[in-house]
């Protein structure tokens, strides 16, 4: 039986272990909010979707507690498209955050 | 012929109505709509966008704008930066066969224009600065391209 115990760990696959990294970029008052325009941020493997990136983020310290404390006006961008957030992060390279758009 | 730019500097758009139809006979209607900063009370406003997304973002749109009519031309210019109460902001100007098409295509890409190209305008008022909040009408114009989308299917 001793053996199940410690093997277990070796059953999970690689990327469960491997931490995504990905560019944020900010617009508007996300942007004043947090208090910078891009960072490069390295979430684990349980941040899934733009959703649980919002969540995480918001643990992250007060600034992004405040940018995202409406996460229903909040807008996200993967790869420079239009997502929902209930979009997957997997394969992402550049995510941005904004509120809704006042262009034209 | 499909021209789409991001600029700080001005536009002139009776030229670039001009460019759109020099030299071609198949064209029978060329509408060209300008936007223009209205002073409202404010002193100037600042246009912010993310570059790369906002000519993805438009060429998708006048992709969408080709398949649901015949276009000859299409040009589109958004200027970011800060603007002053006059100035142009935005063109968009279709050509094609017959009128209602060149109008319709004009229509479509300006209600999407405003809701879905990442730019973000801040206006200064006495001595504030304010961003602006996305109106509700907005959206409701671009409702109404998707009923007809659908409608159509």
């Amino acid at each position: 039986m001793m053996g199940f115990a410690s093997a277990q760990p070796i059953l999970r696959t690689a990327d469960e272990y491997e931490e995504m990294s990905v560019k944020l970029l900010y617009f508007a008052w996300v942007r004043e909010r947090i208090g910078k325009p891009d960072e490069v941020v390295e979430p684990p493997a349980s941040v899934r979707t733009v959703a649980d990136l919002v969540a995480w983020l918001t643990q992250r310290g007060d600034e992004y507690a405040h940018a995202f404390e409406n996460p229903k006006v909040i807008r996200a961008a993967i790869d420079r498209s239009h997502v929902r957030p209930d979009a997957a992060l997997a394969g992402a390279r550049e995510i941005a955050f904004f509120p809704p758009m006042t262009g034209g | 012929m499909r021209t789409i730019r991001l600029q700080r500097e001005d536009f002139d758009a009776g030229a670039e109505q001009a460019n759109l139809a020099r030299g071609r006979t198949d064209i029978g209607a060329v509408v060209c709509f300008t936007g223009v900063c209205r002073g409202d009370g404010i002193s100037a406003m600042t246009l912010e966008h993310y570059p790369e997304m906002a000519e993805a973002e438009i060429a998708r749109h006048v992709d969408e704008a080709e398949r649901r009519w015949p276009l000859l031309g299409v040009t589109v210019i958004h200027r970011f930066g800060r603007l002053v109460p006059g100035d142009n902001i935005v063109l968009v100007a279709t050509a094609s066969a017959h009128r209602g098409d060149a109008f319709a295509a004009a229509e479509f890409l300006m209600d999407y224009l405003k809701t879905r190209a990442p730019f973000w305008k801040r206006e200064e008022r006495g001595g504030d600065t304010t961003w602006v909040d996305a109106r509700g009408d907005d959206d409701a114009a671009v409702e109404r391209w998707k009923r007809r989308a659908d409608a159509a299917e």
